[in-house]
C-alpha cells in the first residue's frame, strides 16, 4: 500500500514537464523545480528540529553556503584563476555539489560545536547569530559582489546534458532530490536515527543510558547542514545566481515555515510543506502585493489551531490519527 | 579624541535604545518562556503612531502617548489573542506564531501608511545641540533620549526591586511554577508584563522617530540586536539587559565609525569600506558567540 502511494507521488513527479506543457503552463515547471529544491533544504531542517528536537534559526547560512561555493568555483573557472592560488575553479557539477555538499557541512560543523554548548533560547539565537554574520561577511565580500550577490553565467555541466533545457535540469534535480530522500530514508530510520529521536523525547534519559548527546547532537547538525549545502548548490545552478539574501535569516524563517506546514517530524512533510509554501507565495503574490499578510495569517491559524501540518492531516483522513 | 567622545556618546544614545526594547524582551522571556518575535513590531507600531498624532497636531509631545498607548493596545491585543495560547508551547510554535505577527502587522502599516518612509520632527527647544565640551557641540535631542533611557533604567530599577509587583517580577523570573503554586493570579502578571514591555518598545520607536527614518521593516533591523543584547545579558534580566544594551551599543557604533578608517590603512579604500561596515556588523553576533560560550546562559542569568 505505501510502496504504491510512493510509486504515484514519484510517477508524479516524473511526469510534471508533461503535463505542466500539456496544460500550457511551462512557468510552473520551474515552479516545481523550486519547490524540489526547498524540499530539501526543507527536509534537511526537519531532520534536526523534527526527528532531534535542535530548534535552528539559521540554517539558511547552509544553504546560502552551498550556493555560494558553486558561485565561487564557477567565477574562478571562468577566470582561471585558482582560488588562494591553489583551488581550481570548476564548472563540473560532479565536483560542485560535493564541494558544496562538503564546504557547508564544514561550517555547520563548526557553528555545530559551538551552538550545541547552549540550548533553549540561546540555542535559537546563537544559531540566528551565526547565519546573521556569515549573511554580513557575504554582504561585505566585494570580490563576489558583495551585497548584489553574484551570476553564474552557465548552469554547471553534468555528462554533456543540455542542462540549458527547463526539463533537463528539472530531471537533474528530482535524480538527485531522490538520492537525497533515499539516503535521509536510511538515516532516519538508522540506529542513529533512534538515538536522534530519543534524545529530543528526553536526553537525560539517552545520557543515562550510555548515548552521549552532543556527539550525536552534532553529528546530525552536521548531516542537517549538509543537506542544506546540496539544496543551496542546486538553487544557485537552477537561478544561475547566488546572493547573501539566499541566507537572510527571513530565509531561515521561511525554511521552518515550510517544516511546520509540512508537519514537524514527517518524513514527507517537508514536500508538502515546501509545495505548500510556494505555491500560496505565487498564486498569493499574483493575487495581491499584500501577500505576506494573507500568509501570516495562514501561518497563525496553521501553528495555532493544527497539529502535525499537511501530513497530519493526510495521517488524520488515513484512520492513522492518533 | 572629540571624535571617540562624539561617537561614544552616539553608542550611549543607541545602548539606551537596545535597552528600552531589551528590558521588555529579557522579562518576556525570563517570566513567560516566550519568544516573541513580534516585540519590533511593537517598536514600529509606536513609531507610527506616535509619527502620524505628532503630524496631525503638529505637537511631539502629543505623538508620545499615542505612540506609548498604541502600543502597549497592541501589546495586549497580541497577549489575549496569541501570545496566551503559547505559554505551554515549544519554541517553534512561538518562533513562528510571532513571526507570522510580524508578516501580519507589516503589511497592515503598508496598507495604512505606505511604503514610504516618515519623518517624525524634532520636539521644539530640541532641535539644536550643546556644547559638552569645548569643540564638542552635541544634539541635544540625543542627550533626551540618553536621559530618557537612564531615566527608565532608574524607574525600572525601583519598579523591580523596592514594589510588590516587582517582587513576583522577579519571583516569575526565578521559578514560574512555584508563583504560580503560592497562588498568584500568574495570568495578570503575564499581561502587566506583556503590556510594559510592548510600551517601553513604542517609546524606544517613537523616540528613534527623529533620528532614522520610520519605514515598514524598521522592526527587524533592530530586533536582531535586541535579542542579542538579552542573550548576552541573560535571560530575564533587567541589569543584564542595560548593561549588555550599553556595552553592545558603544562597540557596535564603535566599529561602524572607526573600521572602515583603520582598514583603509591597509588596504584599497572601496574594499575597506564594504569590509569595514561588514565586519563592524558581523561585531555583536561575535561578541554574543564569544559570551555565550564561555557563560552559556548569558552574564546577568536569572534562576530556574
Amino acid at each position: 500500500m505505501r510502496l504504491l502511494v510512493f510509486a504515484l507521488g514519484f510517477g508524479f513527479l516524473l511526469a510534471v514537464p508533461f503535463l505542466t506543457q500539456s496544460i500550457g503552463q511551462p512557468a510552473l515547471l520551474t515552479l516545481a523545480s523550486r519547490i524540489l529544491i526547498y524540499a530539501i533544504a526543507a527536509a534537511s531542517l526537519n531532520f534536526i528540529l523534527g526527528y532531534g528536537g535542535m530548534v535552528s534559526f539559521g540554517h539558511a547560512a547552509f544553504f546560502g553556503i552551498g550556493a555560494y561555493t558553486v558561485g565561487i568555483l564557477f567565477a574562478h573557472h571562468s577566470s582561471a584563476e585558482p582560488l588562494f592560488g591553489l583551488i581550481p575553479g570548476s564548472n563540473q557539477m560532479l565536483i560542485t555539489l560535493p564541494a558544496a555538499v562538503l564546504v557547508a557541512g564544514l561550517f555547520a560543523g563548526l557553528i555545530g560545536a559551538l551552538s550545541l554548548r547552549t540550548g533553549g533560547v540561546q540555542f535559537i539565537m546563537i544559531t540566528l547569530a551565526f547565519a546573521q554574520m556569515l549573511f554580513f561577511f557575504f554582504v561585505s565580500l566585494t570580490p563576489y559582489g558583495a551585497e548584489d550577490g553574484i551570476i553564474i553565467r552557465r548552469t554547471n555541466e553534468l555528462f554533456g546534458l543540455n542542462m540549458r533545457d527547463k526539463t533537463v535540469l528539472y530531471y537533474v534535480i528530482l535524480a538527485i532530490a531522490l538520492v537525497f530522500f533515499l539516503a535521509l530514508w536510511r538515516v532516519v530510520n538508522s540506529s542513529f536515527g533512534a538515538v536522534l529521536k530519543g534524545m529530543r523525547q528526553n536526553e537525560r534519559r539517552m545520557a543515562a543510558i550510555g548515548f552521549a548527546p552532543y556527539r550525536y547532537k552534532l553529528f546530525a547538525f552536521v548531516l542537517a547542514g549538509m543537506g542544506a549545502g546540496l539544496a543551496g548548490a542546486l538553487m544557485a545552478n537552477f537561478l544561475r545566481f547566488a546572493s547573501p539574501d539566499m541566507m537572510h535569516w527571513t530565509k531561515s524563517g521561511e525554511l521552518m515555515i515550510m517544516v511546520i506546514l509540512g508537519g514537524v517530524g514527517s518524513f514527507f512533510g517537508p514536500i508538502f510543506g515546501a509545495a505548500a509554501f510556494l505555491i500560496l507565495e505565487t498564486f498569493l503574490a499574483g493575487w495581491s502585493e499584500h501577500w505576506p499578510l494573507a500568509l501570516g495569517l495562514i501561518l497563525l491559524v496553521v501553528v495555532m489551531g493544527t497539529k502535525g501540518g499537511i501530513s497530519g492531516l493526510f495521517d488524520r483522513f488515513g484512520g492513522r490519527g492518533k | 579624541m572629540i571624535l571617540i567622545l562624539e561617537q561614544l556618546l552616539n553608542g550611549l544614545q543607541f545602548g539606551v535604545m537596545l535597552f528600552l526594547l531589551a528590558a521588555g524582551l529579557t522579562l518576556i522571556f525570563g517570566i513567560m518562556g516566550v519568544i516573541n518575535l513580534a516585540h519590533g513590531s511593537l517598536y514600529m507600531v509606536g513609531a507610527y503612531a506616535g509619527t502620524y498624532v505628532a503630524t496631525e497636531t503638529g505637537s511631539f509631545w502629543l505623538g508620545l502617548p499615542a505612540a506609548l498607548g498604541a502600543a502597549a493596545l497592541t501589546g495586549f491585543a497580541i497577549e489575549a489573542l496569541v501570545v496566551r495560547r503559547l505559554y505551554a508551547r515549544d519554541h517553534l510554535d512561538q518562533v513562528l506564531a510571532t513571526f507570522a505577527l510580524i508578516l501580519i502587522f507589516n503589511q497592515l502599516i503598508v496598507l495604512g501608511f505606505g511604503r514610504q518612509p516618515v519623518f517624525t520632527a524634532l520636539p521644539s527647544g530640541f532641535g539644536g545641540s550643546v556644547e559638552l565640551l569645548p569643540g564638542l557641540p552635541y544634539p541635544t535631542y540625543r542627550l533626551l533620549i540618553i536621559a530618557t533611557g537612564l531615566s527608565v533604567a532608574l524607574g525600572l530599577y525601583l519598579l523591580i526591586n523596592r514594589t510588590r509587583i516587582g517582587m513576583l517580577v522577579r519571583a516569575g523570573a526565578t521559578n514560574r511554577d512555584m508563583v504560580r503554586a503560592l497562588g498568584v493570579d500568574i495570568r495578570l502578571l503575564y499581561t502587566v508584563v506583556f503590556g510594559l514591555g510592548a510600551l517601553l518598545a513604542g517609546l524606544a520607536g517613537y523616540m528613534a522617530g527623529p533620528i532614522s527614518a520610520v519605514q515598514v521593516g524598521m522592526g527587524e533591523q533592530i530586533l536582531l540586536a535586541t535579542f542579542v543584547v538579552v542573550v548576552v545579558g541573560g535571560v530575564g534580566s533587567i541589569k543584564g539587559a542595560f548593561v549588555a544594551g550599553i556595552v553592545l551599543g558603544v562597540v557596535d557604533t564603535m566599529l561602524r565609525a572607526f573600521l572602515p578608517g583603520l582598514l583603509r590603512l591597509v588596504m584599497a579604500p572601496s574594499d575597506a569600506d564594504a569590509i569595514g561596515l561588514g565586519v563592524a556588523s558581523m561585531g555583536i553576533y561575535l561578541l554574543m558567540a564569544l559570551v555565550l560560550l564561555v557563560r552559556p546562559k548569558g552574564l546577568f542569568a536569572a534562576g530556574g
